[in-house]
């Protein structure tokens, strides 16, 4: 699924491709991570020496991921007058959703506003602690097989109704120069989304959204027209995101951050429990479920998941 | 010009490396000079360095000295230190700045000030070229600070 979680949904997407062109029967798409005793997040910048783009941001300090991504998130925030608060409650629905969740790594360390609000500092002014996903080891795979067959195997099958990869226009530009800055870098890649689905945002039961810092989140959720940026402050708030009544329940097992960082393929197959119906925060006759994957680390990807029902 | 030979980061940080498609933006620095990449076929300034011009795909790429005043075109303040030289260091501030004067390409750098001050996007900066003279070989950083 590449090296990042941009990719996610588009590694299920590509295992869709070869079961449907008749390339493989069967394909698994996985993600497996060791962290602590490999690579830290919070630990960046090795080189001496650095070349490229490297070496007109990090001599300025500029170079892990998170603070590779935040000046997009101040623009934006800044931009449409989006208060901390709408982070902090993406925040709190995962927290939310990973204490009645016993894979996630948060279930016992519940977060309320006084905890986040509290919390330390890793970027000023969006990324407290909690804003941030967590690094640890685990694994995740998703089966992905024809249609036809899929219905004699032991679980509900769920079906990929249309998944989308890509960038936009010039997503990639060094030194943070895109045309486009404060994105996830989802336009292109949500029309066509919805267009091979066939469906809107309206059509969604329930949302995964990749968490790799909060503000990614409400970009990757304004790009796919789950939010508008006017009403970011309004919509964003805790009975809005948390499960089983919330009216957008959003990343039900807890996700990247308090479920278990697995670049977002947790996220797939939380997605594939809340259609079998077997998620530990389930969203009552959840039909249609989406998968935004990793925002702003472009090429970018998102899938969208039915039950049969939908077909 | 404003020249600065203390530093707005520790000893220690990772050097910008020279090589032949940035040498020219380097060596302007080293005199208290902005260059960057302007197209000869279409006359579009872009940035950072590359091999083709992305407006027009001409390879017919110039340097081009242009004005060392910019605006704030967003911000962040790293409190958590991801590189060792930076342990115990505290909070710094980066700015992406955008040059109006060169189509509004941005660039990345530090923006010199206290470690708490208010940072507003839009307000006016101008460059400060902070020279590490001690490296070999030496280099000059371009940062930034408010005008007026």
């Amino acid at each position: 699924m590449g090296r990042r979680g941009g990719g996610v949904a588009a590694a299920v997407g590509n295992a869709a491709a070869a079961v449907h062109s008749g390339m493989a029967d069967c394909v698994i798409a996985f993600r497996s991570l060791a962290q602590g005793q490999f690579a830290r997040y919070g630990r960046a910048g090795g080189a001496a020496t650095v070349y490229g783009e490297d070496a007109f941001v990090q001599p300025y300090g500029l170079m892990s991921p998170a603070q590779r991504f935040a000046m997009k998130i101040t623009r934006f925030m800044t931009e449409h007058g989006i208060k901390h608060e709408a982070l902090r409650s993406i925040a709190l629905a995962s927290y939310h959703h990973a204490q009645s969740n016993p894979r996630a790594v948060m279930q016992g360390k519940p977060l309320d506003a006084a905890k986040y609000d509290a919390s330390r500092w890793i970027i000023e002014p969006f990324h407290r602690l909690f804003d941030c996903c967590m690094e640890n080891d685990g694994a995740g795979a998703v089966l992905v097989v024809p249609a036809d067959r899929a219905k004699d195997m032991r679980h509900k099958p769920t079906y990929l109704l249309g998944v989308a990869q890509g960038g936009h226009h010039r997503s990639a530009a060094p030194v943070h120069n895109a045309p486009d800055y404060a994105s996830a870098h989802f336009p292109t890649v949500a029309q066509n989304l919805w267009s091979m689905a066939k469906l809107g945002p309206a059509d969604v039961d329930v949302v995964q959204a990749y968490e790799n810092f909060t503000g990614g989140v409400l970009l990757g959720l304004v790009e796919h027209g789950f939010v508008k940026p006017a009403e970011a402050n309004e919509w964003l708030v805790p009975e809005n995101l948390f499960a089983p009544t919330g009216r957008m329940p959003l990343n039900t097992s807890g996700g990247n951050l308090a479920e278990c960082y697995m670049h977002g393929l947790e996220l797939v197959n939380e997605a594939v429990r809340q259609l079998r119906r077997t998620a530990c925060n389930q969203v009552a006759d959840a039909e249609v479920s989406i998968v935004i994957g990793g925002p702003m680390v472009t090429p970018v990807s998102s899938l969208i998941i039915g039950t049969e029902a939908t077909l | 010009m404003s020249t600065n030979t203390t530093h707005s980061l520790p000893a220690g940080m990772p050097a910008p490396g020279r090589e032949p498609l940035t040498e020219t933006y380097w060596e302007g620095t080293r005199h208290g000079k902005l260059m960057v990449q302007k197209c000869n076929s279409c006359g579009k300034h872009q940035w950072g360095p590359e091999w083709i011009c992305h407006s027009c795909h001409s390879f017919d790429l110039c340097w081009a000295e242009v004005a060392r005043r910019g605006q704030i075109y967003s911000w962040e303040r790293p409190h958590h230190p991801v590189h060792p030289a930076l342990t115990g260091h505290g909070p710094y501030t980066i700015v992406l700045v955008e040059l109006p004067e060169a189509g509004g390409i941005r660039m990345v750098g530090n923006l010199l000030c206290a470690p708490d001050a208010e940072v507003v996007i839009g307000a006016e900066v101008e460059a400060v070229f902070e020279a590490h003279d001690e490296a070999e070989p030496p280099y000059t950083l371009v940062q930034w600070r408010l005008i007026g």
